[in-house]
């Protein structure tokens, strides 16, 4: 019995200086998420209704140009959901990054000022993008509805994913952020590649179509965590004719891959902003 | 760290590097890696062994000129810059007022801010909340929380972001920079008004200025920075003394070259200005430096008359202290009624005599001759000379005469 009390006594202490360590970021993380959220469409006549549309417009795009005009997904069952959350997935990730590139530069008044953890910045900007990305997918969830697409357990998986999604993220949000601080050509640089990510990351059209031109192209393709993560979400949510990066490497061990590339590189990004951050202040 | 010291500072050393062509493009980088002019860094030095302690409960002025490294110091002593060597050791809360108002955002409401500026000092909504109430009572905005801040006047706003700052701010370590201390004269009271609380309260501050009448009147000890480096540390008597002994040094510079000027005739601009018929010279001060043992501070000029000249003359003068506040002045008109001032001979001699009521400092003199017909300026001269107050009896106020005081 003693040994219990004082395991939960080590814990419970533990667990209080973690919140008292924590306390400073836990109360203005959430303060930096609600007021982002209440000012992203301050002054816009639809506002909060554009979290959804916006995503959805694109998809509409899409869908016609690729769906209606050159039928690149009609081997697909229900390939307007399919695509419609490779979007939701994609734009999460765009909104993430392109959030954390101008996080610290952005508030370089506030970072002059005041002694706050630097990182809190970064996070409430991924929090909020994760906010849009659970309203999408709610839209998701209809649309999947009406296109007859059946509810399994198997939905559940879109947890670990998002979760992979987030921490991928918040790692290329926190190495852009601290770049962007010396580097002021890192948001140039940082669109171009979005733009090409966008059309390398199988959101369009299925990885399979890439299979059948080159299997290279379609293993180096499915290195992206982006791309592990919308092809798992597909196969889980939506259709298991979907290609995941295990069909492309032909072994069930190939998404360790994708998984090691997100974890190192948080390593490596947390470590840096961790060095740069206490020059922020001067270097703004 | 002793329980009785709130913040020790340990041999602070700060540097910044100022690079020349700065990296600041990664094509630079690309362009010429190995270039040894784009690592060419100049490291200015900010502050150099810093070292102090800070009791609990104690007021600690930080003062300097402008430029000293004062504000680098206490935006260390923030954490907002690291030492390049040395430590700062903070015992409790540290309350930072280096703005007021940081992270005010113009499209939230009054009420929204409150939240947002809270939780930018480290406070949480529950604790915001207990003290909302007295925040809006104390900013007089009661009718106001709701509406967008940039809806308020900039007196409104400044007059919520204080409120913000002292109601919530009761932690044990306060840090305020002078600027605290800017607005109009109804806020500067209030502000001062903080602080006497703050003293009364005990609470621990640190308090960054160069107005020297704050420093004596609120502090209880103080360090002097100059050239990045702590020259003095004791009561705040002693180093608003040392300050002033700074300026000093330089005004007999300024009273020589003066002496030049007159010697080559040569009117500047700037320092002699107005409509013309007459030129003031030869400023005279009995002494550079007055005691409590002199009664009376007296000086003298010539007017001389340029030209067909022949209108009444109203001469005067002002007395400005180092903060350039006008302790006092006057001219013939307020102190000789009916009695008209005329330039016969070409040239007349004015001697004026005030009592010694001055505090502790160096006062600057400006001189002026205007019309006695129609107020035209018809001279003025900034500055046209300077002298220093040594008082034993000094008090932090602008003037410390001498007080009879009857016991009965």
């Amino acid at each position: 019995m003693l040994q219990w009390a004082i395991i939960i006594c080590i814990v419970s202490l533990s667990i209080n200086k973690f919140k008292q360590k924590y306390r400073y970021s836990f109360i203005l993380l959430r303060q930096l998420v609600i007021t982002d959220f209440k000012l992203r469409y301050k002054g816009s006549v639809l506002g909060y209704i554009w979290t959804l549309l916006r995503p959805l417009a694109l998809f509409v795009v899409l869908y016609i140009v690729f769906v209606g005009f050159l039928k690149v997904g009609n081997t697909i069952p229900h390939y307007a959901v399919y695509l419609l959350l490779g979007v939701v997935l994609w734009n999460y990730f765009v909104e993430v990054t392109n959030n954390g590139v101008s996080a610290i530069v952005g508030k370089g008044d506030l970072l002059r000022k005041l002694a706050f953890p630097r990182y809190v910045v970064v996070v409430a900007g991924s929090f909020s993008a994760l906010i849009s990305l659970i309203i999408n997918l709610c839209v998701l969830a209809v649309f999947m509805f009406i296109s007859g697409v059946s509810f399994t357990f198997n939905a559940l998986w879109l947890i670990p994913l998002i979760v992979e999604l987030f921490i991928f993220s918040l790692s290329v949000a926190f190495m852009l952020s601290a770049l962007y601080v010396r580097f002021r050509d890192v948001n140039y640089i940082w669109e171009v590649v979005l733009q090409a990510g966008f059309y390398a990351t199988p959101i369009l059209y299925p990885i399979a179509l890439v299979m059948t031109m080159s299997v290279t192209a379609a293993k180096v393709m499915m290195l992206n965590p982006v791309a592990q993560i919308i092809q798992d979400a597909r196969y889980m949510v939506i259709t298991s004719d979907t290609l995941t990066i295990g069909g492309v490497y032909g072994s069930l061990f190939a998404g360790i891959l994708p998984i090691t590339i997100v974890l190192a590189l948080f390593i490596v990004s947390i470590l840096y902003f961790k060095k740069m951050s206490p020059s922020f202040a001067e270097e703004i | 760290m002793d329980d009785n010291i709130a913040i020790e500072v340990k041999n602070v050393y700060k540097n910044f590097k100022l690079s020349h062509e700065k990296a600041d493009s990664v094509k630079s980088l690309f362009v010429n890696p190995f270039n040894s002019k784009r690592t060419k860094v100049e490291t200015q030095h900010a502050l150099k062994k810093i070292s102090f302690a800070v009791e609990k409960g104690e007021f600690f002025g930080i003062v300097g000129r402008n430029g000293s490294g004062k504000s680098t110091l206490l935006k260390i002593i923030a954490g907002i810059y690291q030492p390049n060597k040395g430590s700062v050791d903070t015992n409790g809360r540290l309350v930072p007022f280096i703005e007021l108002g940081v992270g005010f955002n113009p499209e939230l409401t009054g009420r929204e801010n409150v939240y947002l500026n809270g939780a930018l000092l480290g406070f949480s909504e529950k604790e915001v909340d207990k003290k909302y109430k007295s925040i809006v009572c104390f900013a007089e905005l009661e009718d106001f929380m709701d509406q967008k801040l940039k809806n308020y006047s900039s007196g409104m706003q400044v007059r919520l972001s204080f409120s913000v700052a002292t109601v919530l701010a009761e932690s044990d370590i306060l840090l305020i920079d002078e600027v605290l201390a800017v607005g109009d004269a109804d806020f500067q009271r209030k502000c001062f008004e903080y602080f006497k609380k703050l003293k009364k309260d005990k609470k621990t501050v640190i308090f960054v200025s160069h107005d020297m009448s704050a420093i004596r009147e609120y502090c209880d000890r103080a360090v002097l920075i100059e050239n990045n480096e702590i020259i003095f540390s004791g009561s705040a008597e002693d180093v608003a003394q040392e300050y002033t002994k700074l300026f000093v040094e330089n005004i007999d510079i300024e009273t020589n070259l003066d002496v030049d000027k007159k010697q080559t005739k040569e009117n500047n601009s700037l320092t002699k200005w107005g409509s013309g018929g007459l030129d003031i010279s030869n400023m005279y001060i009995s002494k550079k430096s007055y005691s409590s043992d002199d009664n009376f501070i007296v000086f003298s000029y010539d007017i001389t008359k340029e030209g067909e000249f022949s209108d009444k003359i109203n001469p005067g003068f002002i007395i400005k202290n180092e903060q350039g506040q006008s302790v006092c002045g006057t001219n013939t008109n307020i102190s000789l009624k009916n009695q008209t001032i005329t330039i016969n001979n070409g040239k007349i001699n004015i001697k004026w005599t005030i009592p010694n009521i001055f505090s502790h400092g160096i006062y600057w003199l400006d001189v002026a001759v205007l019309s006695a017909s129609n107020g035209d300026t018809l001279q003025w001269w900034n500055e046209a000379g300077s002298f220093k107050v040594v008082n034993k009896k000094n008090t932090p106020y602008p003037v410390s005469p001498i007080v009879k005081i009857d016991i009965s």
